[in-house]
């Protein structure tokens, strides 16, 4: 009898350490099963990443069915509306019969359109997406993989779902699709500044350009240290993955539907599991830079723990995104330009050297000083910044340059002196 | 020799492999019956009116021009990012410096108007 209490005992704990780190587990079992059928050590290797990253990839995918879901939920709940609710539990079920429906649908290939560039995009956006999967540490022992170029990885990456938006644009043959491109070029470059600027102040603090190394170097949540910075890299990463208010490249009103106004079946629907993805991965990156990732407590040793924190973290930040989403009016072009160049970039600037100059003046140590002169700091600049805009701008002469002109003037019955300086045929 | 990089080859290789398969699959199982009618260019209804590959705006240029400053500059911040903790505080001023002229820069492009969208 105690013989059988020990099994079931022994089993009992076998199952919560499983739970509790199930990667190292399965990775050790999968290495003894497969070393048992005489595969050799870099053979074993080989599988072991192929089957983690098919199965990170196709948890990606698979996991966007449920932020369609989500998403529709929520902006429903915002527009005061119930959002899906026939399919299944509360709707869960329709995006699976979306998908379902998708797949049947005919292709449409306009005429003249570059066949290269227009079939490579929607490949492109949703790879680059679920290729950022990869460098995203979900606790100490679930992740991709912890390159020591993380960050740069993850803006290199984030440029080619960018790239697929340009290529729709240029091979559709189509004139929003066109001006969407332009616009996705100027928006990827443009908040692109500000962006990398305070992304480097994560990095500054925890000594390393790896994803995993800055989640485990948080005593203190980076939030805490640098506010104004994740404040600055939250809305350039809603505008690098062009959300609204920041959805200039499909902008409904103007541009139909931008880039993706010639696709069809599957081909446009990747570009929506891309779009609803980098929200998702936008906001999981914010958490594990700023919001100390899968760190909490017990996390070291129970690794599940620290993707359920992170899971915590994450669902807040993708909520505060689509909270913005719905409430928030879009820009236009001018005021996105402007807001970025002569706004948050100036900013960015000036919180990365105040920061990089302020904390290294102060003991590391001495955490709780370091957190108070930051957040002092940050106020400041905040407070200045906010004078600026009030006050000083709008006294600002604009430049000569700068002066709306017309595009088209009347005929002049009789031409007035003034006629000198509008030599015509000078400006179209 | 089995490194981080090796397992980030082979993660992309599905990455970008899984959507293409995926979509060459629908290709496969949805019907294909084009038309002239169906496969024209949508311009909200009418006939499309000339080239489609317009000429862009020249700001977007400028823009560029800007960016590659500014792309420049993080290149060449990053390294001193991760050696920050190492560094003195002389150091730091010195790339406080650096970001103080870039600042300038954008002063100067801001001043000459480049950064007004017409």
């Amino acid at each position: 009898m105690a013989v059988i209490w020990q099994n079931i005992l022994t089993f009992l704990q076998g199952v919560l350490r499983f739970i509790g780190d199930p990667i190292t587990i399965l990775n050790q079992w999968l290495t003894g099963v497969l070393s048992g059928w005489g595969a050799n050590a870099t053979l074993i290797q080989v599988i072991l990443a192929i089957l983690g990253g098919a199965s990170l990839v196709l948890g990606g995918l698979f996991f966007t069915v449920f932020l369609i879901w989500l998403e529709r939920k929520v902006g429903g709940r915002f527009q005061d509306r119930l959002g899906p609710n026939r399919v299944g539990p509360w709707g869960l079920f329709q995006p699976l019969a979306d998908m379902v429906k998708i797949f049947t649908k005919e292709y449409i290939t306009p005429t003249g359109a570059d066949k290269i560039p227009y079939n490579l995009a929607p490949v492109l956006s949703v790879g680059a997406v679920l290729a950022v999967i990869a460098v995203i540490p979900f606790a100490s022992t679930i992740f991709g993989v912890n390159i020591n170029v993380g960050v740069v990885y993850l803006m290199a990456v984030g440029a080619i779902g960018e790239l697929g938006i340009i290529m729709a644009g240029l091979g559709s043959n189509n004139k929003y699709a066109l001006i969407a491109g332009f616009r996705a070029v100027a928006n990827l470059i443009s908040y692109e500044v500000p962006m990398v600027l305070v992304l480097l102040i994560p990095v500054m603090f925890s000594g390393s350009l790896g994803m995993n190394d800055i989640a485990r170097s948080q005593n203190v949540w980076y939030i805490f240290l640098a506010p104004l910075s994740a404040a600055i890299f939250f809305i350039a990463s809603i505008a690098e993955n062009s959300r609204a208010p920041f959805d200039l490249i499909e902008a409904d009103s103007e541009l139909v539907a931008g880039f993706n106004v010639e696709y069809s079946g599957l081909k446009f629907g990747m570009f929506y599991v891309a779009d609803f993805l980098h929200s998702a991965t936008a906001a999981l990156i914010f958490a594990t830079l700023f919001l100390g990732g899968w760190r909490g407590p017990g996390a070291e040793s129970i690794p599940i723990l620290g993707f359920i924190y992170l899971s915590v973290k994450a669902t807040v930040v993708y909520f505060l995104i689509l909270h913005i989403r719905f409430t928030v009016p879009r820009f236009r072009i001018d005021q996105m330009m402007n807001f970025n160049w002569k706004f948050l970039t100036p900013l960015a600037l000036v919180v990365l050297a105040a920061t990089a100059v302020v904390d290294k003046a102060i003991p590391s140590n001495l955490t709780a000083l370091r957190i108070g002169v930051n957040w002092i700091v940050n106020i400041a600049i905040w407070v200045a910044a906010d004078r600026l805009v009030r006050v000083v701008a709008p006294k600002r002469v604009v430049p000569e340059v700068a002066r709306p002109r017309p595009l088209a003037r009347p005929p002049l019955a009789n031409p007035p002196q003034a006629a000198a300086e509008h030599e015509p045929g000078g400006e179209a | 020799m089995f490194t981080d990089w090796i397992y980030l080859g082979i993660f992309l290789v599905i990455a970008f492999a899984l959507p293409l398969a995926a979509i060459t699959f629908a290709g496969v199982i949805s019907p294909k019956k084009p038309n002239p009618i169906k496969d024209s260019i949508y311009e909200c209804g009418i006939e499309p009116i000339g080239e489609s590959r317009i000429q862009f705006k020249v700001q977007y240029y400028v823009y560029g021009l800007i960016f590659l400053v500014f792309d420049v500059e993080t290149v060449l911040l990053f390294p001193w990012a991760v050696a920050y903790n190492q560094l003195t505080l002389f150091g730091v001023l010195e790339a406080v410096l650096f970001i103080a002229i870039l600042a300038a820069a954008l002063i100067y492009a801001w001043r000459k108007g480049a950064l007004e969208w017409l």
